[in-house]
């Protein structure tokens, strides 16, 4: 009885006694607190052009969708794995044909859905590397998934998901904010 | 002399006795079978490598920085300004790969010989223990030189825990220490990599020669060798004592192995970007992907088995599942394995055919996880089943099948295989 409550104590206390080294292994608060909104100004970039930011240590994409870029997510809405996102992350005033607040300008995180690497941009005149009925988009080099102009994923790719979306809003027409919401203030 | 030296001996053992005890039990009057051939020297050559690693990395810390903005000029530091650390950082790599080509061949001697099956599980457990912790071993160190491909690398193995349902996000993040593989990470993955898991792989590298010297080593024939002992001495007739017989062996065995990896630290210690990637003498960018990315080869197989499979249910899991299983399955085998010989000397068709199609499998997943999935082109049809064109995606899928169908099916074919009768003593 004795040796059974001891050893009952003892294995609580080294339980116990591994909490704080456990615990240490979480973000730091210097990690946490690291996570502050990006400004952009977005108004020099040209119809086509994709800018890449920092925001929280991922790259988030800023692309600038011409006219045939915007037609080209209709066409390709058949051969997506979520065409409405609805399994997507992204904020509600995302949830929209475009995925954006701007149908032009389109803001999304350029990290895999599968494993987390960075997709890279591949026009729609990259048909010889990407299959001839490639309209545009995004593809990821390491398992091979391939993302339309809104980040949405095609169909028999690892990804399961559509890329996400990061709060944003538009401080004015040419200043974007990424990581809030809301203009300061308001 | 001689005697001053007999008389010091003396001393030390009237003190110490347990030191001359060891050394008989496990050398000087450990009786190993008389019949071993080359598929034995693999055990003795993992400690071996075990020690360079352990040697070289010492000496590597006393010149590396793990620090996200020190890390990767320290490495070039080492390789450029430290007298003699190109090749303190060559052995240290190459080590790592011939850690792993030993380990491969050390485990398909048992798959040959039997030597996983009763009374040795304990030993085959320990090692397949021992194999989960030299990948560990692996994937933390590989971040260390803070390349592009330690990088993403990082990124992509501490995401496959992410995809668990429900604690996966949480635990990625608890692992990462931070929102994305970062300063954080490289300093626990250098604590991990050189004092953690080092201990950890010592512990089991020491039970599993405990447990191995037990029960006694297997042999190519796969029979008991204390069956039939000496009426008169006790020890067993076809047993010979590991020392002297078979630490000059492996001695031999040592010479050529060095020889090799001498060769290979010196005339192609990246080995054609297999050993060492080309993408990571390039700095960690955690805006930019390489355009190609893969692990080292000794993870590719398990990577193209990840690979191939499809996502369910709008969730990546299953692949990072069946990649686990791949090497869980391991722990299973002694069990799955119901023939009534060991060695393969007496086994039939069945399992030989099977052997070589899961060798062939691992060899084809191992290739297939280096290359991109459009190495095989595309099929230039369409059809329903078809979520993806790539015919090499269709080949792992294939090997995969079989690779899992290997071990699944064991209990069924070992039992069912037409065997040879077992001598009663060892052939050599």
């Amino acid at each position: 009885m004795l040796v059974a409550a001891t050893s009952v104590a003892g294995a609580a206390a080294t339980a116990g006694a591994a909490v704080p080294f456990v615990w240490s292994m979480w973000p730091s608060e210097r990690a946490r607190a690291a996570g502050a909104p990006v400004e952009v100004d977005v108004s020099r970039l040209a119809p086509g052009e994709l800018l890449v930011v920092e925001w929280r240590g991922k790259p988030v994409w800023i692309i600038r969708r011409s006219k045939e870029m915007l037609d080209s997510l209709k066409a390709v809405t058949p051969r997506l794995t979520d065409p409405e996102s609805r399994a997507s992350v992204q904020p509600e005033y995302a949830r929209n044909e475009a995925r954006s607040l701007k149908p032009e300008f389109m803001v999304m995180e350029g990290v895999c859905t599968h494993l987390g690497c960075s997709p890279q941009l591949k026009p729609a005149d990259a048909k010889a590397e990407m299959g001839a009925d490639w309209l545009g988009g995004f593809y990821c080099p390491c398992h091979g998934s391939k993302f339309d102009y809104a980040g949405r994923v095609f169909k028999g790719a690892p990804a399961p998901l559509n890329l996400p979306v990061p709060p944003h809003t538009y401080l004015s027409d040419a200043v974007l904010l990424i990581g809030e919401d809301r203009k300061k203030g308001a | 002399m001689a005697s001053r030296l007999a008389a010091l001996r003396d001393w030390f053992d009237a003190r110490m006795p347990s030191v001359a005890e060891e050394w008989r039990k496990h050398a000087a009057e450990y009786y190993a079978p008389k019949n071993f051939n080359f598929w034995y020297y693999f055990g003795s050559l993992a400690l071996l490598v075990l020690v360079i690693q352990i040697v070289s990395g010492i000496f590597l810390t006393m010149n590396y920085k793990p620090d996200a903005n020190l890390a990767f000029g320290s490495v070039e530091y080492i390789m450029r300004d430290v007298p003699g650390g190109w090749i303190i950082r060559y052995v240290h790599s190459t080590g790592a790969s011939a850690f792993f080509v030993i380990v491969y061949l050390h485990m398909f001697r048992a798959l040959l010989y039997g030597s996983h099956r009763e009374p040795r599980e304990l030993v085959w457990i320990f090692g397949v223990l021992i194999y989960l912790t030299l990948m560990a071993e692996a994937f933390f160190g590989y971040l260390l030189p803070w390349g592009q491909m330690s990088y993403w690398g990082a990124q992509v193995i501490v995401n496959l825990f992410s995809t668990i349902p429900f604690i996966g996000p949480d635990l990625a993040l608890w692992i990462r220490g931070d929102y994305v593989v970062s300063d954080a990470t490289l300093n626990r993955f250098f604590a991990l990599h050189v004092i953690a898991i080092p201990l950890v792989l010592l512990g089991l590298v020491a039970v599993h020669i405990l447990a191995l010297h037990d029960v006694g080593s297997n042999n190519p024939d796969g029979i008991e060798i204390k069956k039939k002992k000496d009426p008169q001495t006790g020890k067993p007739l076809d047993g010979i004592p590991f020392h002297p017989y078979y630490t000059v062996k492996d001695i031999v065995g040592a010479i050529v192995f060095l020889a090799i990896f001498c060769a290979v630290v010196f005339f192609v210690p990246e080995m054609g970007g297999y050993f060492l990637e080309h993408n990571n003498f390039i700095p960690a960018d955690p805006l930019k992907t390489p355009p190609h990315i893969a692990p080292v080869w000794y993870f590719t197989p398990y990577y193209s088995i990840l690979r191939a499979v499809p996502p369910m249910f709008n969730s990546q899991f299953p692949g990072v599942l069946a990649m686990g299983l791949a090497v869980l399955v391991l722990f299973f085998l002694p069990w799955l394995d119901r023939s009534p010989v060991k060695s393969i000397r007496y086994r039939g068709w069945l399992y030989k055919g099977w052997l070589a199609a899961f060798v062939v499998s691992f060899l084809m997943l191992g290739y297939l996880g280096t290359e991109p999935t459009t190495v095989w082109g595309q099929f230039g049809f369409d059809a329903f089943f078809l979520d993806t064109k790539d015919v090499a995606t269709w080949a792992a899928r294939f090997f995969t099948v079989v690779y899992f169908l290997f071990f699944l099916l064991m209990p069924w074919y070992t039992a069912r295989d037409k065997t040879k009768p077992v001598p009663e003593r060892v052939t050599m």
